[in-house]
């Protein structure tokens, strides 16, 4: 009952902000929706009882990418005019990856054999069970080699990321800050012993 | 008398569960106010004595004499609430009311999984390690929240700053609980706790020193904390993200940074040392007589004393870099936590792989 009562309310949160994200004039105001989309859809998580996922989404969406989008979204001088132009050309478009999404849905709800029924609420596990060992031991047994590619493939991508921003023009003036690290004071000052002028 | 109290232990049992959690939230929440306020006027007095000046020296408690400088938390407090709130003009009004709510929340939810006394948690949860680093990664909203919704350059400047900031520092501080979790094997802050005991050389600060320093430090950026304190900078950008608040506003930010440093200091001794354990732990046998003895015993046993001393340390230990170091640069506060801080965690928990391996150490894994 109590849960029936919690997942209601959350996903009605969560309906409630994702159409907020489409709608709200102002970009901030759509990725703060979407923040809270992530909160509750987290608070979704720990009530089938997956809290290692509901927290990693936390940590990994809330507290880093969103942050991060925030920051583009709040620098970005957004001219939402100018977004709007295209609206009625590629309306279509949109239609047609809405209707494929919502079949998708459809398509996994009705199939009862998946489990799905919302309802119902999750198989209530024991008590000495853990989420982040169960998945922790699939992950570096079974799926070890999808893992380390997984892994290879983000470094590929951070290295192309640097390496396509990083950009050195002649004649640039940077600091090298190991230089002033290790400077000493016998590099910078010159103690000259002089003898005192005389009085006249 | 027995019977009075037997009489409450009944019916305090007979209470259901989310009655009890009610109670103790309450009850840690007041105290970290208290806390909170008495840390602003001990930070005030020990800056103050290391830089021979008096500091705070003229509200007494209530006329009462030689409590000079005791009731001068509350003579801000009233201070501030009976100021007026300005709101400046075309800022965001709904989000400039809840960016300070949104700093101080994670600040006080975090404590919910601190085992703050032997084998007590509010919420013993499983995956509590988890739940810190979420909580405190969401801490940096406020920050930005407030920088934007307050419609002003400066303001704007400081939560860009520390947005950056807080980032960068967050890798390294989770890399640095990735050892935590290698020496015990566990995300449960109680059980790490427990894979502590034996005696302060089996404390996680002895075989993690390189990740404790990294861990305090970083938290020390994360809390926006001088030598780090460039979201405040007052010398360059007034107050950072914060300078448009005025009253409780303001005063909801300060007590958000404080309880900040106050949960800081805590996860530290918790992660690195032994939390509420004893440091003379492994030199007294479980059936030596000085356990027995009333008073001493308890004191040397332990208990959430130790972990209330740990927390005090490492809290004046913040204040003294407040009061020692003058602020960093920027660029060189990137370059710490990107090329210093990060590096020296990746290869400390490579060590730290080699360690377990040989069984070098006292680890159960």
């Amino acid at each position: 009952m109590l849960v029936a009562v919690l997942f209601y309310t959350f996903a009605t949160i969560l309906v409630v902000a994702g159409v907020g994200v489409i709608i709200s004039r102002n970009p901030v105001h759509a990725a703060l929706s979407l923040v809270l989309c992530f909160l509750t859809s987290a608070v979704l998580w720990l009530l089938i009882e997956a809290e290692f996922l509901a927290l990693v989404l936390v940590l990994v969406y809330v507290g880093a990418v969103m942050v991060l989008f925030l920051f583009v979204v709040m620098m970005l001088d957004i001219n939402v005019e100018e977004l709007k132009r295209g609206f009625t050309r590629y309306a279509w478009l949109g239609w047609l990856v809405t209707a494929i999404v919502v079949a998708e849905i459809v398509g996994v709800i009705v199939q009862r054999r998946l489990g799905l029924d919302v309802t119902r609420g999750a198989v209530p596990l024991p008590a000495d069970y853990s989420n982040a060992t169960e998945l922790g031991t699939a992950l570096f047994t079974r799926y070890a080699y999808a893992v380390e590619l997984a892994a290879v493939l983000l470094l590929v991508a951070i290295i192309a990321a640097i390496s396509l921003t990083l950009r050195r023009r002649r004649g640039l003036k940077l600091q090298d800050i190991s230089a002033q690290v290790a400077v000493r004071a016998s590099d910078r000052v010159r103690l000259v012993k002089m003898k005192a002028e005389p009085r006249s | 008398m027995s019977g009075v109290s037997n009489w409450l232990a009944t019916r305090w049992l007979a209470l259901p569960g989310f009655a009890h959690s009610t109670v103790f939230i309450l009850a840690l929440t007041l105290v970290l106010i208290v806390c909170v306020a008495y840390l602003t006027l001990w930070e005030r007095k020990l800056i103050g004595w290391m830089q021979l000046r008096r500091g705070p020296n003229r509200v007494r408690l209530f006329g009462i004499p030689h409590t000079e400088y005791i009731g001068q938390p509350f003579a801000d407090v009233v201070k501030l609430l009976i100021k007026e709130i300005v709101t400046p003009a075309r800022s965001n009004k709904v989000l400039f009311r809840l960016a300070p709510a949104i700093t101080l929340i994670p600040a006080f939810a975090a404590w919910a999984v601190i085992p703050i006394a032997p084998r007590f948690a509010i919420a013993n949860v499983d995956a509590g390690l988890l739940y810190i680093l979420s909580l405190t990664s969401m801490g940096v909203y406020g920050v930005i929240l407030a920088g934007w919704a307050s419609n002003s350059k400066y303001a704007f400047l400081g939560a860009m700053r520390s947005g950056a900031q807080i980032v960068a520092y967050e890798i390294a501080m989770g890399f640095a609980l990735v050892g935590v979790l290698m020496a015990s094997g566990s995300l449960n802050l109680g059980t790490i706790v427990d894979h502590q005991r034996g005696a302060p050389f089996h404390w996680n600060l002895v075989w993690l020193f390189p990740l404790f320093m990294v861990y305090f430090i970083a938290g020390v950026a994360e809390t926006n904390r001088a030598p780090f304190d460039v979201a405040e900078g007052e010398s360059e950008i007034v107050a950072g993200f914060h300078v448009e608040y005025s009253g409780m506003g303001f005063a909801l930010f300060f007590l958000a940074e404080y309880a900040n440093m106050i949960l800081i200091s805590a996860l530290t001794s918790i992660f690195f040392l032994g939390g509420w354990l004893s440091p003379l732990d492994g030199y007294l046998p479980a059936g030596s007589a000085i356990r027995h003895v009333p008073l001493l015993g308890l004191v040397l046993g332990d208990g959430t004393h130790w972990l209330a001393a740990k927390i005090f340390f490492l809290l004046c230990v913040f204040l003294w870099l407040r009061a020692t170091f003058p602020r960093y640069r920027y660029d060189q506060i990137m370059r710490l936590g990107w090329k210093v801080l990060i590096p020296i965690t990746i290869v400390w928990i490579a060590v730290e792989g080699i360690l377990i391996w040989f069984r070098v150490g006292p680890w159960r894994v």
